[in-house]
């Protein structure tokens, strides 16, 4: 939990303190890497919790996710479809999933 | 308790930089989403800005044409006859004695249940202003720049007012040039303009000069109805 703390301090700080501004082109791209990362984060905590937590699979789970998902808002975007849809659904769908299983984990433990 | 705390410790050095990222995002969309609330979305900004560059152009183009046509025009009859018809036509920059009179909307707020309307400036005040100028013998008069001739119209056009078919926004500067002090007293006395829209709180500012500029009118005049004939 302290690590989680730790990093979302530090990202807050670095992001509020980073003096650029990002361009209005890219707030589809930031919701669906935003999502993609609290998915990794949950699917961790979970994977902690059950003990089969591994650095790689988490870290290369989180750059793939990551990276498909930009493909998608870029694909999208040069089709006219919102394709990003598809990976908003699918990430959000699973941040409940894995939080339903942190929840029942420690319930069990209580 | 220490087994879960165990387990949430073990490596995991990762989740901290995925949530680093999260937490970076997060700021940046943050500040982001502050800063486009309180400016124009910048596209828009540069459409507009672009727009106007390209319009300022086409200005000065044409202002440069208008510049050697009136060249010709005088190089070629040049004395006092067409000086007079030119200035009878509004198409002779001037320059003297006058006024200059600014006029914004009213800061105050309409009550509710009032109308927001008369707090504002509309056509017909602004052509009640002009009446008195010229019943006080205002030999030039211009609104926002647009020299007024004998065909201009001071009409309303939507939050706007049209003026030689050119549309400007409050605040109005209203310039005009004969006696400084007849002119002055026509917008100020009592019963007057001045007195009737201050009850508004329409803001009217009147400043006399004695080197006022007028500019000539800009535009094209048509003739396509109206044939010379003997006078009945």
């Amino acid at each position: 939990m302290t690590k989680v703390l730790i990093g979302l301090s530090l990202g807050v700080l670095l992001g509020y303190l980073y003096p650029v501004t990002i361009n209005l082109v890219y707030p589809k791209l930031i919701s669906v890497v935003l999502l993609v990362a609290l998915d990794s984060v949950f699917g961790g905590l979970c994977a902690q919790v059950n003990k089969n937590f591994s650095d790689t699979i988490f870290i290369t789970g989180f750059a793939t996710n990551a990276l498909f998902a930009a493909f998608l808002v870029f694909l999208g975007d040069s089709l006219d479809i919102d394709l990003y849809y598809v990976a908003l659904l699918v990430f959000g769908f699973r941040i409940f999933k894995n939080l339903a299983g942190l929840r029942k984990h420690f319930m069990k433990n209580l | 308790m220490d087994k879960i705390r165990a387990l949430l410790t073990r490596g995991g050095w990762s989740i901290t930089f995925v949530c680093m990222a999260i937490g970076f995002m997060v700021a940046i969309q943050f500040k982001q989403v502050h800063n486009v609330k309180d400016t124009l979305p910048a596209q828009r900004v540069e459409e507009l800005s672009g727009r106007l560059i390209q319009v300022e152009e086409e200005r000065d183009e044409l202002s440069k044409q208008v510049e050697i046509l009136n060249n010709e025009l005088s190089t070629s009859t040049n004395d006092e006859f067409i000086s007079e018809l030119k200035f009878q036509a509004g198409t002779l920059a001037v320059e003297g004695e006058g006024i200059i009179l600014k006029m914004d909307d009213s800061t105050r707020a309409a009550k509710s249940g009032e109308n927001p309307n008369l707090y504002l400036i509309h056509d017909d005040d602004i052509l009640r202003v002009i009446n008195e100028l010229r019943a006080a013998g205002a030999e030039a008069i211009s609104i926002n720049g647009q020299r007024l001739i004998a065909t201009s119209e001071i009409r309303c056009a939507g939050p706007t007012l049209s003026v030689n078919n050119v549309r400007s926004a409050a605040p109005y500067e209203i310039r005009a040039i004969g006696e400084k002090k007849s002119l002055e007293n026509s917008i100020k006395m009592r019963g007057g303009v001045v007195d009737s829209l201050k009850v508004w709180g329409i803001q009217l500012e009147v400043t006399t000069g004695d080197k006022i500029y007028i500019p000539p009118y800009k535009g094209t005049t048509k003739r396509v109805y109206s044939h010379a004939v003997e006078e009945q």
